[in-house]
């Protein structure tokens, strides 16, 4: 793949660096590894059983608004930052790399999209989230499609109006969401629009989910009327599809973050702990598997910096870019969390460890928008072409 | 690359780069290619790649960033762009990759005035093929453990030993050569040479046949020769800190004095090709959904190699300064190994053609890159060793020894 536009340091200059050492500084200061766990982790059953939602730290999330963050993908005309997303993915690596429990990854891609819909509906809601509201985006199905056509919702006309009913599954941290963005079906249109989650008609339902570190809601409509200001879009597809990367790769970023942890974090443990009279790194059966997830933890990087600059850039290589980062990100993931276990022996299968913590929320974020198989069959159908049916007939 | 981020002389060098192998691609060889230049095997290939070396030399595009007393062209920040416009125009590999890559930068680093311009414009034409002489039958990994020895004789050193996997050594007029000068010390004991290997008395090279049944690369004997102390490239007892920027430069660790070209980037395009003509359970390969998955992985490793060389060159997003550069030898070399499997299996029935066979996909291409790509996962350290390194140098995992 060739990028003609982007620039060589993937528009990552000091600015960007400022803003990723800004955000790690603070993290590492105000959410280390014991504070993660007294938050999330304290003990396993109020979480999995009585609990309906994962715990967090809303005075830390006041002062990441005061810092400005829900708006940093707000364009400055709507009072946001308007970083890039070059930026914006060093600043989430960041989040990543300290599993912040926070609506901040949610609000992020739910102002992609407003910003894609470039309608004053949008813009107004981009200025309340770069004023620190949050956001999530709710435009999956039943089925968990990842196809932004297979809308969640239905509606119909009502005047002016539009009503909304259905289910939108697998909403990310919609329990801290100020805003709900939803697409729905009208007609042969594909509509965006906003919701308030306490609109009568509106019901939140907490998901059982194994990640400590979000919330996840199924959101139910029920005749849900939506004036035309609360109209983002009619042309959601287009819409969704030119933030799709973004969204992509803002997980990607996470991935990357929380990925990079586990591997320092299992290199220490690997440089400290003794067995047979040596630090067990000194054996090529736990040195080499190492470095095999450190090779594809910067491949993963490479791709997601590279696919930013091209989004940035507003290449047309953005989608195969940010499809490559996922899948290198969903399968570098998958590789340092089993070997952070494994290789951490039976104090990382231990609750109190606390690795479980990283190793869950990649493992949502694998999921999340598709995995590395998934995206792998996207590219194939962009890289190769489409499964042709005349071939099959011949077999 | 944007043209933003380049000095006017890099754009301007970048631009002539560009329109230079547009308008000068070499004609067709007279022979079969082999798909690195450590497979040259005959007299025919290797006129043709030693003239079309002369022939990117004359154009700027090999010595870039040497100084010009040693017959570069004194730029900066340009053989970089070169490399990557070699690549990108999918022209003949660059022959002396031993001289260029390995023997240029270690004699710029460490050789005298003399020696700076004696050697290095050999390299850099391609007139002066170079090999390497630092395996032996006991140093392999162990790469210290050498035998060759060097003992003084007046002003001349005698040299006594057997080299092997010396690839291009049979048509080299040179080698950068490791030897033992002391038993004392294992490393400190070494002492580098740049010796003369065509004609020269009692330098023996014997060709070694590789799993293909091709040759391509030999072993070296020494018997008594005699070497003046002129050719020492460093102190004595220096040598295995000289061995050791060769290696760097070897691994990729620099731009070297050229490389690039040979085709690598089309790697993906050829297994997509042969998918589309290849049969499996029915459907062509290129729509049967786990073919299509393992070529998109393959895909996906190559783009990750490509923004790694990159990113390697963005401070602020690499966390060690040799984290990505160290990776190189080991991701390139199974790269290449997978991409050749991969292919292997796609071909499917075709894979067990020969090359000879008219009926063979690619002219036989595949399942001989497959064999061949051992040849890279184990030179040049072998890959066992690079994670060795990377996870030592690199994660300060304590050394295995």
């Amino acid at each position: 793949m060739r990028t003609n536009n982007a620039p060589t340091n993937f528009g990552f200059g000091d600015d960007e660096t400022m803003l990723r050492d800004m955000a790690r500084k603070m993290l590492d200061e105000r959410l280390p590894l014991e504070r993660l766990r007294a938050l999330v982790a304290a003990a396993p059953e109020p979480v999995y059983d009585a609990g309906e939602r994962a715990p967090w730290d809303p005075a830390l999330w006041q002062e990441i608004v005061a810092l400005g963050w829900t708006g940093l993908a707000v364009g400055e005309a709507e009072g946001g930052a308007g970083i890039s997303l070059a930026g914006i993915a060093g600043i989430v690596e960041e989040v990543g790399r300290h599993a912040l429990p926070s609506p901040l990854i949610a609000t992020l891609a739910a102002s992609l999209v407003l910003r894609a819909a470039e309608t004053d509906a949008a813009r107004a809601v981009l200025t309340d989230i770069a004023g620190g509201a949050t956001a999530t985006l709710a435009i999956t199905n039943e089925r968990g499609s990842w196809d932004p056509a297979d809308a969640p919702l239905a509606a119909h006309a009502d005047g002016d109006d539009l009503i909304l009913h259905g289910v939108a599954r697998f909403v990310q941290d919609g329990f801290k969401a100020d805003r709900l963005i939803v697409s729905a079906r009208l007609g042969d249109d594909l509509v965006l629009c906003v919701i308030d989650p306490r609109a009568p008609g509106v019901a939140l339902e907490a998901d059982h989910i194994h990640d400590l570190t979000r919330d996840q809601a199924s959101v139910h409509c029920q005749g849900v009327c939506i004036g035309p200001a609360a109209i983002l879009s009619r042309d959601a597809a287009t819409v969704l599809a030119a933030a799709w990367p973004g969204l992509l790769l803002l997980v990607a970023a996470d991935l990357c973050g929380a990925s990079e942890w586990l591997l320092q974090t299992t290199v220490a443990y690997a440089r400290e702990r003794v067995q047979f009279d040596h630090p067990i790194g000194f054996f090529q059966a736990v040195k080499h598997p190492l470095v095999n997830a450190m090779v594809a933890i910067d491949q993963a990087r490479s791709l997601l910096y590279a696919a930013c600059a091209e989004f940035d850039a507003g290449g047309d290589r953005a989608e195969i870019a940010a499809r490559m980062a996922k899948s290198a990100a969903s399968d570098a993931a998958a590789t340092i969390s089993a070997q952070a276990i494994q290789l951490h022996g039976g104090i990382g299968f231990t609750w109190e460890y606390g690795l479980h913590i990283f190793c869950k929320r990649n493992l949502h974020n694998q999921a999340l928008l598709g995995d590395g198989v998934y995206q792998r069959a996207k590219l194939a159908d962009l890289l190769i072409g489409p499964v042709s049916t005349a071939t099959n007939a011949i077999g | 690359m944007a043209a933003t981020d380049l000095t006017p002389e890099q754009r301007d060098f970048r631009d002539h780069a560009r329109r230079w192998l547009a308008e000068n691609a070499p004609p067709p060889p007279p022979e079969r290619l082999p798909i690195t230049p450590i497979e040259v095997m005959t007299v025919g290939q290797r006129d043709y790649l030693q003239a079309w070396q002369r022939k990117c030399y004359d154009a700027g595009l090999v010595g870039a960033d040497y100084p010009k007393e040693y017959g570069g062209h004194g730029h900066s920040g340009c053989q970089r762009i070169a490399n990557q416009e070699l690549g990108r125009a999918r022209v003949p590999f660059l022959i002396n990759i031993v001289g260029l890559s390995m023997a240029a930068p270690t004699i710029l680093q460490h050789g005298t005035e003399e020696q700076k311009r004696k050697f290095i414009p050999g390299c850099l034409t391609g007139e002066e093929i170079w090999c390497q002489g630092f395996s032996e039958p006991g140093a392999g990994s162990d790469l210290a453990n050498q035998r060759t020895s060097a003992v003084r004789d007046g002003d001349d050193w005698i040299v006594n030993g057997h080299k092997v996997w010396t690839s291009l050594g049979h048509f080299a007029q040179w080698m950068i050569l490791v030897t033992r000068t002391s038993k004392d010390d294992k490393y400190q004991g070494l002492t580098y040479f740049l010796c003369p290997i065509a004609g020269h008395p009692g330098v023996t090279v014997r060709p070694l046949v590789k799993i293909t049944g091709e040759s391509g690369f030999n072993e070296v004997f020494f018997e008594d020769v005699r070497l003046p102390d002129a050719f020492r490239l460093d102190a004595v007892g220096n040598g295995w800190a000289v061995a050791m920027t060769t290696l760097l430069a070897e691994r990729g660790a620099s731009e070297g004095a050229g490389s690039g070209g040979g085709g690598g980037d089309g790697a993906i395009e050829a297994l997509i090709d042969l998918a589309r003509g290849s049969w499996r359970n029915g459907v062509l390969a290129a729509d049967d959904a786990v073919t299509r998955d393992a070529i998109m992985r393959r895909a996906i490793v190559g783009e990750g190699l490509r923004q790694n060389a990159r990113r390697a060159r963005v401070p602020a997003l690499c966390d060690h300064p040799l984290r990505l550069p160290l990776q190189q030898k080991l991701t390139g070399s199974e790269f290449a190994q997978d991409n050749a499997r991969l292919g292997v299996e796609i071909a499917g029935a075709h894979s067990t053609l020969y090359k000879r066979d008219p009926r063979a996909p690619a002219a036989g291409h595949w399942p001989l890159a497959y064999l061949n790509s051992f040849g890279n996962t184990i030179a040049a350290g072998t890959n066992e060793i690079q994670r060795n390194i990377l996870g030592e140098r690199v994660l300060g995992l304590p050394k295995s020894k």
